[in-house]
């Protein structure tokens, strides 16, 4: 027994390293700063990347400039409760919010545009999850998030919630469409 | 005050001052409570998961999901590890337990903050989630209970670092504290780290939840409550890479490659760790790439490269170990004729390789700043953190408890025979179930979410329906899982409580022996790296961190090119 008695060495961190713990060491420190470079380097050439554009906000702020949205640019209304569906022209801010427990408006977006997306929540955090996309981000009450966006795919995508945000959790869905450009 | 206080265990050697080992014995019942009703709610919670048996109703389901992760998650890992600070202390290093009754009034603190926060729990009042994330409310009862809790488990780790000055002072060993001493200090240091950071969190919120403070920022509480709640996974690192290294010196002899390198990177652990809390803020407003990628790779990473050395070096002392005994034929040799009968080894093994392939891999990529977009709050976290913390910490604890069922409990392991199974049906179990959860996360399923069939919502969405499958897999592996948690509590509870004693004499006395240093190595000639290959000393364990490497890379670009067909964004 012997990791659980005193080294035998007294001067045991003059003891040469094994060669097979060299090596790896080596191995582990090049594949670590790898991993670390790719992230900086995705940001230069890679296509996904967060803005890191965000304000504080309040719920009044944030309410008034959607309301305001969905005044000017309401194309229809979906499902029984009349949820306003939204279609902005390509590249204006489209505002979107979070709240218990429905994301709203419906957006109505063209492909192939690039829009400025905000969100923000109302209330509790919740977890914006676009699918079947899969794009999740996290949207907290007081914080209004931007993000530019351009939809390269069309059909329907769901925003469902994935930050648990209480009893009604589960039926937090919202939509986006997106529509062929042009048409 | 009777002066016979400590005794020796005749087949391990180690020795016990009785205060210590009642102590121990406590700390390690309670643990094994924590994880039974733990294991409870996690079978209720994984067959509402499953999605052909949903079973409970949406309140209950968030209730229950709320109680198994802090009572798994803290209470559970938390009061174990205190039972494994005293062990490296007291009972490694042969020395008195400082202050027992300061460590009788933690074990009752941190009773009573469990059945505080419990109730509350059970109240209906706090269905929040382990994270209670601000602003939405709980019981203050809760955030007490957890107080309270965390106040007791903080004089727990004073109670390890006295006893190690005692230690020192009274000579009780010669040189070094041993390696798995070494790393349950690094546990210590890191424990007292986090919990001042439970504390500047949790008090500013249930002083918010009484009234007395109007509000609390949402993006300020993720940060420091992040700060506690990642650092605290890296005790639970630590205390399980100790007690790898312990099981491999119990079983096989084994000593570390060099003690240089196995304690330096402990001390990476509680020098980078830390700042790895930015890893769950990866998609939050507000926060700026740079500082993201400084904080989860500069940080991360280094941490991570300690977690592959440890996992080179663990069973690379085994290898050497075995090699030693004459086991040197071909690459294998060693790992073929270890004992896969003895659960405290095959646990331990498990152990080792599903942490490292499952839970280190898919944590590091997920902890990747962009990757995270993919991976978010999915069903992919928990696939993720059940490798960590339950094949990781969990299975770890069940292998050290085999050991400690006859050397601290006196009694013989009850049924045998199931014992030998019960370490690969709750292992592989586990690893079935974080690999689907992983699966299914990656089609998008969330976590956290009573009903993925959106059956009530106003507005509806079909999961295609392979993810339908991937979470009846869930289902069945998890409820396997289960089974073999319920194996390992039903053979402890009853080997404790009703075992046969073991028969050998361990009477107390009060003469005390020194802890020795180790017996200085024999080098062959040519070095011990001769035993080996390629002027390797351990050269199958070189081959399987190879391997581990190969599967990392690869699966590290599969995930970058899935991100790279999401809609761009920026
Ligand atoms: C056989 C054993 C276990 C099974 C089958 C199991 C199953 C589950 C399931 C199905 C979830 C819910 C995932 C979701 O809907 O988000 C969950 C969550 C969780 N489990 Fe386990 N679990 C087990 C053991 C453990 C252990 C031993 C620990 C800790 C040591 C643990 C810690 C957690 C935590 C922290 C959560 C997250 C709770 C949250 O989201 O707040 N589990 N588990
Ligand atoms: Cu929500
Ligand atoms: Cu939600």
């Amino acid at each position: 027994m012997t990791s659980i008695q005193p080294p035998a060495e007294t001067i045991w961190w003059k003891q040469p390293l094994d060669r097979v713990e060299g090596t790896w060491i080596a191995i582990a420190l090049v594949w670590s700063l790898i991993m670390f470079v790719m992230m900086p380097v995705w940001h230069i050439y890679g296509k996904q990347n967060l803005s890191n554009e965000a304000y504080r906000t309040t719920p009044a702020a944030y309410m008034a400039k959607t309301q305001a949205m969905v005044d000017q640019y309401t194309v229809r209304t979906e499902t029984d409760q009349q949820i306003p569906v939204v279609k902005p022209p390509p590249g204006s801010d489209v505002y979107l919010l979070g709240r218990l427990w429905q994301w709203w408006p419906i957006l109505e977006l063209e492909k192939g545009q690039t829009y400025r997306l905000h969100i923000a929540s109302m209330d509790w955090q919740h977890g914006f999850s676009l699918q079947p996309q899969n794009i999740n981000l996290q949207i907290l009450p007081g914080y209004e998030m931007v993000l530019t966006i351009t939809p390269d795919t069309s059909g329907d995508q769901t925003i469902i919630c994935n930050e648990f945000c209480g009893i009604g959790h589960h039926n937090m869905v919202g939509k986006i469409f997106i529509t062929e450009g042009g048409s | 005050m009777t002066t016979e206080t400590f005794r020796t265990c005749p087949e391990s050697g180690l020795q016990f001052h009785k205060p210590a080992e009642t102590l121990m014995r406590m700390n390690a019942v309670v643990a094994v409570v924590m994880l039974l009703i733990g294991g409870l709610s996690a079978l209720a919670v994984t067959l509402t998961r499953w999605p052909a048996v949903h079973l409970l109703p949406a309140d209950r389901f968030y209730q229950l999901l709320t109680f198994h992760g802090i009572n798994m998650l803290i209470f559970w890992i938390i009061f174990f590890e205190i039972a494994v600070l005293y062990f490296c202390s007291s009972t490694l290093l042969k020395c008195r337990l400082a202050t027992p009754r300061l460590a009788w009034l933690a074990f009752f603190l941190m009773v009573a903050g469990a059945v505080v926060n419990n109730l509350a729990v059970f109240g209906g009042q706090a269905t929040v989630m382990m994270t209670s994330y601000v602003p939405m409310p709980a019981n203050p009862n809760f955030y007490l209970g957890l107080i309270l809790f965390a106040v007791g488990a903080l004089i727990g780790c004073f109670i390890f670092l006295g006893t190690l000055v005692i230690a020192k002072e009274e000579k009780t060993y010669e040189g070094s504290i041993p390696l798995v001493t070494f790393g349950a200090l690094t546990a210590c240091i890191i424990a007292i780290f986090t919990i001042a950071m439970g504390a500047v969190i949790l008090i500013p919120t249930y002083m918010w939840s009484m009234g007395w403070i109007s509000h609390i920022d949402a993006a300020l509480y993720r940060l420091i409550w992040w700060a506690f709640g990642h650092s605290s996974q890296q005790i639970n690192v630590a205390a399980h890479v100790s007690v790898w290294y312990a099981i491999a010196a119990i079983v096989f002899g084994a000593k570390p490659l060099s003690e240089k390198v196995s304690r330096t990177a402990f001390v990476l652990y509680i020098a980078f760790l830390q700042l790895a809390s930015a890893h769950h803020l990866l998609v939050d407003p507000g926060l700026s790439s740079s500082w993201k990628i400084f904080n989860t790779s500069y940080a991360m990473y280094l941490a991570v490269l300690a977690s592959m050395i440890h996992g080179l070096t663990v069973p690379g002392s085994i290898e050497v170990a075995q090699r030693a005994k004459g086991y040197t034929k071909g690459m294998f040799e060693w790992l073929r004729k270890a004992p896969w009968g003895n659960p405290v080894f095959s646990g331990m093994f498990l152990s080792l390789i599903g942490f490292g392939f499952l839970g280190g891999i898919s944590g590091v990529v997920m902890g990747t700043e962009q990757i995270n977009i993919i991976i978010h709050n999915t069903i992919y976290v928990p696939g993720h953190f059940h490798a960590t913390v339950v094949i990781g910490t969990t299975l770890a604890f069940m292998s050290l408890t085999y050991f400690l069922i006859p050397v601290l409990f006196r009694r013989q392991v009850f049924l045998p025979g199931l014992a030998k199974w019960q370490p690969y049906i709750f292992g592989i179990g586990m690893m079935v179930f974080s690999l689907m959860m992983m699966g299914a996360g990656t089609l998008g399923v969330e976590r956290r979410h009573w009903d993925m069939a959106f059956t009530d919502a106003a507005i509806g969405f079909d999961y295609p329906a392979s993810a339908y499958t991937l979470m009846g897999l869930v289902g069945i592996s998890g409820s396997a899982a289960i089974l073999g948690g319920g194996i390992f509590i039903l053979i402890t509870v009853v080997s404790v409580f009703f075992g046969k004693r073991v028969e050998s004499e361990s009477s107390y006395g009060t003469e005390t022996t020194r802890l020795m240093k180790a017996e200085p190595t024999i080098t062959p000639q040519g070095g011990h790296a001769a035993a080996g290959k390629w002027g390797f000393a351990a050269p199958g364990t070189f081959a399987m961190a190879i391997f581990f490497l190969a599967v990392f890379v690869v699966y590290y670009a599969i995930n970058w090119k899935y991100l790279a067909s999401v809609w761009p964004m920026s």
